[in-house]
């Protein structure tokens, strides 16, 4: 799950980063009365979950409340990368006198958080580790013992010179990777890390991503999650105890398991056609995520065709096949949908779909084939 | 022969009062996997299904039965627990089933399982078989059939169309792998395909994977250098967006890093067949077996 800057700042500012001041804003007279009360000049920010505000024109420099009124109506209902802006933050603008990079992330290959500090900051870090990795610092974490003091210093060291901005950045390592624990991150970054004209070591970006998997354990994060910020049929399916991706295609996909559904969208556009979602009923067959699904993906109105592949393990296909009967009942398709199943119960299923009018095949190909051709408005081969 | 278990190897469950590990129990048992005792804190001194004594702890279930395999089915907050608890007791091979486990949970898990010395598979897989003498998870039984392909997977249920597919086509699997979708986890395919390369019963690799995460082209380092049995490999994925979770937490392109192009070309180079869809795997399989 992403989270707003602004939520991400909050949960460093617990830990004790230094952070400027600032409020978010959703009208621009409340980013105008924010600017008054912070004083001075304020920086106005796009608060959305996409790279890339700056060169979007999502953060912006007012030098006077009217400013900052002016820049948030402006900011405010654009869109950057397809994403609405609802949100501004107004914070208090901080001279610049250098910029570093410092983040942790879930790092796979070694299987722990990785510490990366880089005093080219303020860019985008894989260019960096791409062209220039010599500039980064790589530091596995045991997160048995957590970060030592003298891992944090050996941070702070090749950063700065200065004993005083070392042991200021030390402390931001330590507080940093303590949000990253607490919170069940998978990501969280300081970008920039600046060192002010007076001297001063403070964060003036943050990112934080938050495993899913967390979110049982921290039900407190849950609150931040933003559902504007998503898809509406993303936030339904996941209503839904479904996983659900809506892409661009015309044929709605119906699978059970990750990878299969995977493999089908990859199928789907193997034989020429273009898959219109991702969407895992996942293993367990309860004929109520067959309705939900089925209620999803028909309201997407650029799907053309349905089509269900079901692989029965521990999902009984019998229990499929009575939610795509149940559902169909209550609401009649409009457009054609095409059934594959095999495995556990599947004699069953199949007679509870003939005996509805409904055709099924075995055949995961001749299934896929049928669906893509039954999208682009011709008859099933 | 096989790889990780055989009509040898004794088995404890761990949750096996739960609701999946009860029903799996049951279908491991049907199987004719060697069930030798479950856990379920507070449950210790009951028979599961009449026939299976249940311990309060892995500790007690591995002294009382010898288990040297245990599978996990409890909710994922406990599921960390429970790996450390089954290495502490000594158990030799691992099974976590469970989905859901917090990543960094694991990256407390896997060092402590490394220093046991004990071969952790998932967690988030389906578990392993060796078809006609034991099955450790959730995989169908029936869907396989003995023979001479490994086959190893991040997947589930594609898994289970592939081995089908090979199993129609008369095509019989020494043991079938499933390692988990997630991104931190114990078996990768390296340590996959080294068992396979070593076991005499296996012919040929079957080989899925995904988008995500650098293991298949480590993989593919490893079947162009150290192995000299055929591998084919699929990769799940090809049509999946940048930086969206596909379901499984570990299938996520991550910038330009994780792509299926750079995968299949990693296979290639390597010299291994590339199925592009699953029904390929049974054509290229027998091309080179």
């Amino acid at each position: 799950m992403n989270i707003h800057e602004y939520q991400a700042k909050e949960l460093l500012r617990a830990e004790g980063v230094p952070i400027p001041p600032g409020e978010i804003a959703s009208t621009p007279e409340q980013a105008e009365a924010i600017a008054k009360k912070l004083g001075g000049m304020v920086v106005v920010k796009a608060q959305v979950h996409a790279g890339g505000r700056g060169k979007a024109g999502g953060v912006k420099l007012a030098k006077s409340p009217e400013e900052a009124r002016e820049l948030a109506s402006r900011i405010l209902g654009m869109k950057i990368k397809g994403l609405t802006v609802h949100t501004v933050l107004v914070t208090a603008a901080a001279e610049i006198a250098s910029e570093a990079y410092v983040g942790i992330i879930l790092d796979r290959a070694t299987k722990k958080p990785v510490f990366m500090v880089s005093a080219a900051g303020g860019i985008d870090i894989e260019e960096v580790a791409a062209t220039t990795p010599e500039k980064i610092l790589k530091l596995p974490i045991d997160t048995r013992y957590g970060l030592l003091a003298y891992q944090a210093s050996e941070l702070g060291f090749f950063l700065f010179d200065d004993l005083k901005k070392v042991r200021a950045a030390s402390k931001i390592m330590m507080a940093l990777y303590q949000a990253f624990m607490k919170n069940g991150a998978s990501l969280a970054e300081i970008n920039p890390l600046v060192v002010t004209l007076a001297g001063d070591v403070i964060a003036l970006d943050a990112k934080i991503s938050i495993d899913d998997n967390e979110l049982d354990r921290h039900p407190e994060l849950e609150a931040l999650r933003d559902e504007t910020a998503e898809e509406p049929s993303e936030v339904d399916a996941r209503n839904s105890h479904l996983t659900f991706i809506k892409l661009d295609g015309d044929v709605g996909c119906i699978v059970n398991g990750a990878g299969l559904a995977m493999a089908t969208m990859d199928l789907v556009k193997y034989y020429g056609g273009e898959p219109a979602n991702f969407l895992d009923i996942g293993g367990s067959s309860n004929p109520e995520k067959v309705v939900n699904a089925l209620r999803i993906i028909t309201a997407e109105p650029h799907v053309k065709a349905i089509l269900f592949n079901i692989f029965g393990g521990i999902t009984r296909t019998d229990d499929v096949a009575n939610g795509i009967v149940t559902a169909t009942k209550a609401n009649p398709l409009k457009i054609p949908i095409v059934i594959r199943l095999t495995g556990t119960n599947e004699e069953i299923a199949m007679q509870i779909l003939t005996e509805n009018g409904f055709t099924a095949s075995s055949d995961m190909d001749e299934a896929v084939k049928k669906a893509v051709a039954l999208a682009k408005g011709g008859q099933a081969a | 022969m096989s790889i990780f278990i055989d009509n040898s190897t004794t088995v404890i469950v761990q949750g096996i009062t739960g609701r999946d590990g009860g029903f799996h129990t049951k279908q491991m048992l049907e199987y004719g996997t060697r069930i030798v005792g479950g856990v379920t804190p507070g449950k210790g001194g009951q028979t599961f299904d009449g026939t299976v004594p249940v311990f309060n702890s892995v500790h007690a279930a591995v002294k009382a039965t010898g288990a040297n395999t245990s599978v996990i089915y409890v909710p994922p907050m406990f599921a960390a627990d429970a790996m450390m608890e089954a290495a502490d007791a000594g158990i030799r091979l691992i099974v976590c089933i469970t989905e859901g486990v917090p990543v960094l949970d694991m990256t407390r898990v896997y060092p402590f399982v490394q220093e046991k010395g004990a071969r952790l598979l998932g967690p988030n897989c389906p578990g392993l078989i060796t078809p006609g003498q034991s099955k450790v998870g959730i995989i169908p039984g029936r869907i396989c059939t003995p023979g001479h392909v490994g086959v190893v997977s991040r997947s589930g249920t594609l898994t289970y169309e592939i081995v089908y597919q090979l199993t129609r086509a008369g095509m019989g699997q020494s043991s079938c792998v499933g390692i988990g979708g997630d991104p931190i986890n114990g078996t990768n395919f390296i340590d996959c395909l080294s068992a396979f390369e070593n076991d005499p019963d296996t012919h040929a690799v079957a080989m899925m994977g995904e988008i995500g995460g650098t293991d298949e082209q480590e993989a593919a380092e490893f079947v162009a250098t150290r192995m000299t049995k055929p591998v084919v490999g699929f990769i799940a994925g090809q049509t999946a967006p940048a930086g969206r979770r596909m379901g499984h937490a570990g299938a996520i392109i991550s910038g330009s890093a994780g792509t299926a192009t750079e995968k299949i070309e990693a296979f290639e180079q390597a010299g291994m067949g590339v199925a592009k869809r699953p029904i390929d795997f049974v054509t290229l399989l027998k091309a080179r077996m």
